[in-house]
Formats: structure tokens, sequence, C-alpha cells
């Protein structure tokens, strides 16, 4: 939203792994490549509540969150996260996911607006364009 | 006179609490948007109240989990605590990795903190170049106490005093021998030093300098900065470390110095801002005036000098 008016500005985007789940080398990749094309990664890491991560993304005034979760609560976790960014009345900020996460739950994650899903072997380069592109866009 | 129907929409949201109308502006400041600048005219009467307090220290000694530790007592004595953390920009991408915020554990639905990661975005000197504006966001917001945590700072690094009112100089044991603390810059900026890590050994020693180097001073009067030690590990020296940073500030107010502190510091940022919006210009038009371009060509071909240069150019400014 904050980047419509400001096209020159960072893109600011949360990496947040929720719940328990202690596999973080994809999201700090993930963190470095969006650092690396210019982004300012707010990088929340491990253990966060559903919580927390909505209360970080208002107060980091974020343009897109990335969620990341290893751990097979994908399911249980993200539409929480999604749930209460509405409650909260952020609900335009876009989500987008990465993780172990099976077709079927993915397809179901973007059924209730998660925008993006990246399992493993996605490129970088796709990861990094589709992250610019929903920043810019906005939910 | 700021009666809330002639403020900006932005300001009127800082001022009834609004957490993400606060993160918009922060935002729209960073970003030099001039929208915002009706709301921080309309904001600035509001604004002092706040206790600004500065962390610095080489990076990795514990500012993170230091501002974090203090933010539970501080709590407890019902301060509200917005909490400033800077990490630096790429000078390849521009991007960075804000990392602070994941030492900072928050007491769910408490809405008494607010913590928000700045880049440095290419200032020098340990802040951001909107972090003192950001400050006055935060007090008009109704915070008690702002936090301010610097990049992982050098010896020159000694911005944040532009910006608090206390400077706590963090570090840790084995960083050198005491001739490190008798050099110029960062140990000077110094109102309370806090030795971190004091679970592991040589944090006496280092705390030993540090004692001996504030007793080098010649002064018979004035502050003299106290010297703590702590450890985030066990909890140690938490309550001596606010202690000495609440004996400074009440220093500055029983010795009169808090005004003309804030003068100084007020002072310099106006100058900053006239000389960022005349440099601009100045460059903008080196690159238009084909005249002033000449000028540049001249220096090139060394028939000129540039201080003779710079003398015409700012003779010669377009006003």
């Amino acid at each position: 939203m904050a980047k419509a008016t400001r096209p020159s500005a960072p893109i600011r985007v949360l990496i947040a792994k929720p719940g328990l789940d202690g596999h973080d080398r994809g999201a700090k990749i993930i963190a470095r490549a969006l650092r690396d094309s210019g982004m300012e990664v707010i990088y929340a890491g491990l253990r966060q509540t559903p919580e927390t991560i909505v209360e970080s993304a208002i107060e980091e005034d974020v343009d897109l969150i990335g969620l990341s979760c290893l751990s097979g609560a994908h399911m249980a976790l993200f539409p929480r996260v999604l749930r209460l960014l509405k409650q909260r009345k952020v609900g335009d900020v876009p989500v987008f996911a990465g993780g172990i996460i099976p077709d079927e739950d993915a397809k179901a994650l973007r059924k209730i607006g998660i925008k993006a899903v990246f399992g493993p072997g996605s490129s970088l380069k796709e990861i990094v364009t589709t992250a610019q592109r929903l920043a810019r866009a906005g939910a | 006179m700021s009666t809330s129907e002639r403020m900006p929409d932005a300001a009127r949201g800082v001022v009834a609490g609004d957490r993400r109308a606060l993160a918009r502006l922060i935002s729209a400041v960073e970003d030099r948007d001039p929208s915002a600048v009706p709301s921080l005219r309309a904001l600035y009467a509001r604004t002092g109240r706040a206790r600004v307090i500065g962390f610095t220290g080489p990076l990795g000694v514990g500012k993170s989990s230091l501002i974090n530790a203090l933010l539970k007592p501080l709590r407890e004595r019902g301060l509200k605590v917005g909490v400033v953390a800077v990490d630096p920009s790429s000078p390849f991408s521009g991007g960075s990795v804000l990392g602070d915020r994941i030492r900072i554990e928050r007491t769910p639905g408490d809405e008494g903190v607010f913590v928000r990661s700045m880049a440095s975005r290419g200032h020098t000197g340990g802040v951001a170049a909107a972090t003192r504006e950001v400050c006055r966001l935060f007090d008009a917001f109704g915070m008690d106490v702002v936090l301010v945590e610097t990049v992982g700072s050098g010896q020159v690094d000694v911005e944040i005093r532009d910006v608090a009112s206390t400077s706590v100089v963090i570090l840790v044991p084995h960083l050198g021998d005491e001739v490190q603390s008798l050099k110029a810059g960062l140990f000077e900026i110094a109102d309370v030093f806090c030795v971190n890590k004091s679970d592991l050994p040589g944090a006496d020693v280092a705390a030993k300098d540090l004692g001996e180097l504030v007793g080098l001073s010649g002064a018979a009067e004035g502050w003299r900065p106290a010297v703590v030690t702590a450890s985030t590990a066990n909890g140690d020296g938490l309550e001596p470390l606010w202690s000495a940073i609440e004996a400074h500030e009440a220093y500055l107010d029983a010795h009169h110095l808090r005004a003309a502190g804030e003068r100084a510091r007020l002072g310099r940022e106006i100058v900053g801002m006239v000389s960022e919006r005349v440099g601009r210009e100045l460059r903008e038009a080196l690159d238009r005036d084909p005249d002033l371009g000449h000028l540049l060509d001249e220096v090139v071909a060394r028939r000129l000098d540039p201080h003779s240069a710079a003398d015409r150019l700012y003779r010669e400014r377009p006003r």
C-alpha cells in the first residue's frame, strides 16, 4: 500500500517462522536473497506465535509477510495468521509462504489468501520476483 | 492552537494511539516522504516528554539483549517503552537484514511497548538519518522512554549523542587493553559504561580499566560516567544499569543541563536539515546549470582549484 505512493522506497518484508519448528536455514536463505535484491528484511526468526507475527508486521509497517514452516503445522498456523491480520485490520498486507507443504495444502492455502507457496527446489530468482510483485501490488 | 481538526489524519492517529498510523508515519519519515511533514509539524508541540536513552557499542556486545532485559523492569514500573533498533543497509544492494527484533521477547497484547527496526540507509555515525524524528513520533505517541539501539558501532560512531540524552556504551571483556579506552571517539560519549556478559571471565578487569579511565578525567566537577557490569545470561546488573541511567537523567535535571543539551542537539539537527537542502540544491544546480557545469570543467582541466570553485559555487548558488 505504502509503496504505491513511494515507489523508490525500499520494500519492507517480514520473514517469520510460526510455531515449534527449528529449521531456519530456508528462511535465512530467503532473507539473504531478499536483502540482496534491495529489500529491508525484518527477520523475526524462530518460534513466533501468530499473534507476535501480526504485531511485528504492524509495528514494522511491512509491505509483505513471508512465513516458513517445515514442521507440518502449516494448515493450523498460516490460516491463523491470516485471520489475525484481518482482525487487526491489516488484511491488506500480502502473505507468501514456503516450506514442506504438500500440493493439496498449497492449493487450499492459496484459496484462503496466501498469495504464493514455495516448496523445496524453488528458484531464488522466482521467489524474489514474486515477492517484489506482491509487495508492489499489495493484496 | 493545535486543535485536532487542523491535524492531518496521520498525526491524529498517532495522538489517538493508533499503532498502524504510527508505523506508517514512521515509514513516511524514513522514506523522506514530503507528505509526512505537516504531521511532524503538528506533533512537535506534543513532544519533549519522553526520555531517549541510547545503547551503543561494537557488534555482538549484547545491545538488543540488554534492551530486551530492561523491558520487563520498565513495564513493571508502569513505563511505556518505544524501541528503535538500527541495523546497517548494504552499500551494494541498499537492502538490509534487520535482526534485532529476534532478541526481543514480547508479552502478548502489551500495548505499552512498540519496537521498530530501522535500516541505516547510507547514513553513517551509528544511527539512521530519521532516527531522531522517529524518537519524537514515539514521544508524541505517549511513550515515556525510548530506547535507541545503534548499529554495531566503531570508534567514530558517536551520533547517538545527537539523539539521546543519556548514552550507554556497552562493551564486553577482552576487547582490548586500557589504552583502547584512552582513545578519542566512542569512549568519550559514554554517560554510562556497561560491561556486558559479566558471566564471562575478564569482566572485572574490563570494569576496573574503565573505572580508572573515568578517574583520569581531571575535572573536579561534572558528571562522572558510571561503570556497571551486567549479564543478560543470568540477569545480573540490570537494576544497577537502569539506576545508573536514571542517575544521569536526574543529574541533567538537577544541574539544569537538560535544556542546554536539547538546545545543542536541536541546533545540530536544524543545521543538518538546512545543509541537506542546500547540498541537494547545489548538486542539482551543478547538473542543470551550464555555467556552473563549466566550473567543474575548469577544475578538471586544472585551470581552477577546488577551493576557488567552491567559493564561486557558494556565491553564485541559485536562490
